[in-house]
């Protein structure tokens, strides 16, 4: 899909400085696939697609993320992708940790799953004002659970501490993650110890988002066109993960 | 036995296919990558004396019959690219520096910098449609551009390939006085000064308003180029230009390229596409009666 204009149709506040903008998507996404979106005269951002049918879930941090956050229905912006490669969802029970706005293309996984039997859903985050998507996790999976740095909502601790927990109890097949770098880091090694596979949904700047111009490799590997999805053993292989990452100018900066 | 190695101004490679600069070369490691995926050469990103962060986006518009892109020259600057290059030897290709400078005595600067970081040969920058004091800017005067050639290949004992533009009616000019000079290769094309417009938000979409076209539609015009160097020029030529398949490949070859660079094709087919095209490549070569790159360099010219 080249640069393709569509309209809001819906915004929705989901959080503390956390909104979601819905519009129909012409095109066949897969869950953990991100587009390129425009906002002309400001930015052009990659944000992973929160639901399949057309929604992007945006945390406002900077200039981008701000006119996005303040969208107004008909309003239209241009996107072009879909990109990536998405999660890969294996048969069997899936356990979903979503760490603050990484919980978006956690929902388009459990979305696509569309079995609230098979899907185990843990919403973490640092407060209460930044758990999201509680209903419309509670609607695609019958076990969610909740969790916050401060306590203020759910259980008091790390995501990672209670997948860590749930997967001491519960056999899963694969484990779907997308958090701040720290929380993947943590949650890999949550699932290495309890032997179970993981997909982690990883960042870092991009520019092209079509898996030319290098700017968001770590190790070689493109986030934009080999992930944004990687195995955990693929992520295991990566010096640079949690360690630095690159600027716009490509030099290397320690996380 | 078909084989595929070819040799040229001092360059050595496994095939004929080269990354072209631009494309993930910016770091060492993904360098090596391209490598390990069938590459015969490397082109790095162009490397400055400074860092400089690029434009912001968009810098790339997606189009049916290739890209417009207008990065702004992003690039750790020469002086940290020493670990990059540190990296990407580890892969044992050709690694060919990139460099844009505005001037000569920076030209040599960076060209004696790569050098010492053991780049098999320096590609001098003379064509980038973007980026303003630079590239295309300098590269369509023929005696600005024999002039940093003459005093990079004067001041630094390195192989020196000039990368040309076809944004200009000058283009044989500029190369013949870069062959007089003393460059050792010509790389021809850079991309073609384009650009894209929205007409719902009533503006270009590039942040630099214009850019550079690449991919299948600038194909013939840079068939063409390499096809009238090679009537004006002796030393060799390399091409670039939208070529994303062997025959694509071959083409330019029998033009007049001793290699072929690719570029839009690693995003359009997928980084298997060095390898994929070498195998088309045997395969064609095969069905025609060719057992060499060398045989048929050039052999369009009828």
């Amino acid at each position: 899909m080249y640069n393709e204009v569509v309209t809001v149709k819906e915004t929705v506040a989901e959080g503390k400085d956390i909104t979601t903008v819905r519009f129909d998507l012409n095109a066949d996404v897969k869950p953990g696939q991100f587009l390129m979106v425009w906002i002309p005269g400001v930015d052009e951002i990659p944000m992973s697609v929160s639901y399949l049918s057309g929604g992007i879930t945006v945390k406002n941090i900077g200039e981008a993320t701000a006119a996005i956050s303040s969208l107004k229905p008909g309003d239209k912006i241009s996107i072009r992708g879909p990109y990536g490669n998405g999660w890969t969802i294996p048969k069997g029970r899936i356990l979903c940790v979503g760490g603050g706005v990484g919980t978006a293309p956690i929902m388009a996984a459990a979305e696509a799953v569309n079995d609230p039997d098979r899907v185990d859903i843990v919403l973490g985050a640092r407060n209460s004002g930044e758990v999201i998507f509680i209903e419309r996790a509670k609607s695609l999976s019958n076990n969610v659970k909740i969790s916050t740095d401060d306590g203020s909502l759910g259980i008091k601790g790390t995501a990672v501490a209670v997948a860590d927990a749930m997967m001491k109890e519960q056999k899963y097949d694969v484990v779907l993650g997308c958090g701040p770098e720290i929380m993947n880091k943590y949650l890999l090694k949550a699932c290495e110890e309890n032997g179970v596979p993981v997909q982690l949904s990883l960042e870092r700047i991009m520019k092209c988002g079509a898996g030319l111009c290098g700017s968001c490799v770590i190790n070689g590997l493109r986030v934009c066109a080999d992930g944004p999805v990687f195995t955990g053993d693929e992520v295991k292989k990566m010096s640079e993960f949690s360690v630095s990452k690159r600027d716009h100018a490509g030099r290397c900066v320690k996380l | 036995m078909i084989t595929l190695d070819v040799s040229f101004a001092g360059i050595s490679m496994k095939n004929p296919t080269m990354l072209a600069s631009g494309m993930m070369g910016e770091t060492g490691s993904s360098l090596c990558r391209v490598s390990e995926m069938g590459a015969g050469g490397l082109v790095t990103k162009s490397i400055g004396l400074e860092p400089r962060y690029g434009y912001p986006n968009p810098t790339l518009v997606e189009l049916p019959y290739g890209y417009i892109n207008a990065m702004g020259l992003p690039g750790p600057g020469i002086e940290l690219f020493e670990e990059e290059m540190k990296d990407a030897l580890k892969c044992n290709v050709p690694i060919i520096g990139s460099l844009f400078a505005a001037v000569p005595d920076d030209f040599i600067e960076l060209a004696a910098k790569m050098k010492e970081y053991g780049a098999s040969a320096v590609e001098l920058n003379l064509s980038c449609p973007h980026a303003k004091g630079y590239g295309m800017e300098i590269g369509i005067d023929p005696a600005a551009v024999g002039k940093i050639i003459r005093e990079v290949k004067g001041s630094v004992d390195i192989t020196v390939i000039a990368k040309l533009t076809p944004n200009t009616h000058l283009l044989l000019d500029v190369a013949k006085e870069a062959e007089a000079a003393g460059c050792d290769c010509i790389a021809a094309i850079n991309t073609l000064k384009a650009m894209a417009i929205s007409v719902e938000a009533k503006r270009p979409v590039l942040f630099n308003k214009t850019g550079g076209l690449s991919g299948p539609a600038v194909k013939p015009i840079g068939l063409r180029c390499v096809y009238e160097l090679s009537e004006v020029l002796d030393i060799p030529i390399i091409g670039v230009g939208g070529a994303e398949t062997g025959r694509d490949v071959l083409e330019y070859i029998m033009a007049g390229a001793s290699a072929v660079q690719i570029g839009s094709a690693v995003g359009r087919r997928g980084l298997n596409v060095f390898n994929d095209i070498c195998s088309e490549m045997k395969e064609l070569m095969e069905k025609n009666d060719i057992s060499s790159i060398n045989e048929i360099v050039g052999v369009a010219h009828v």
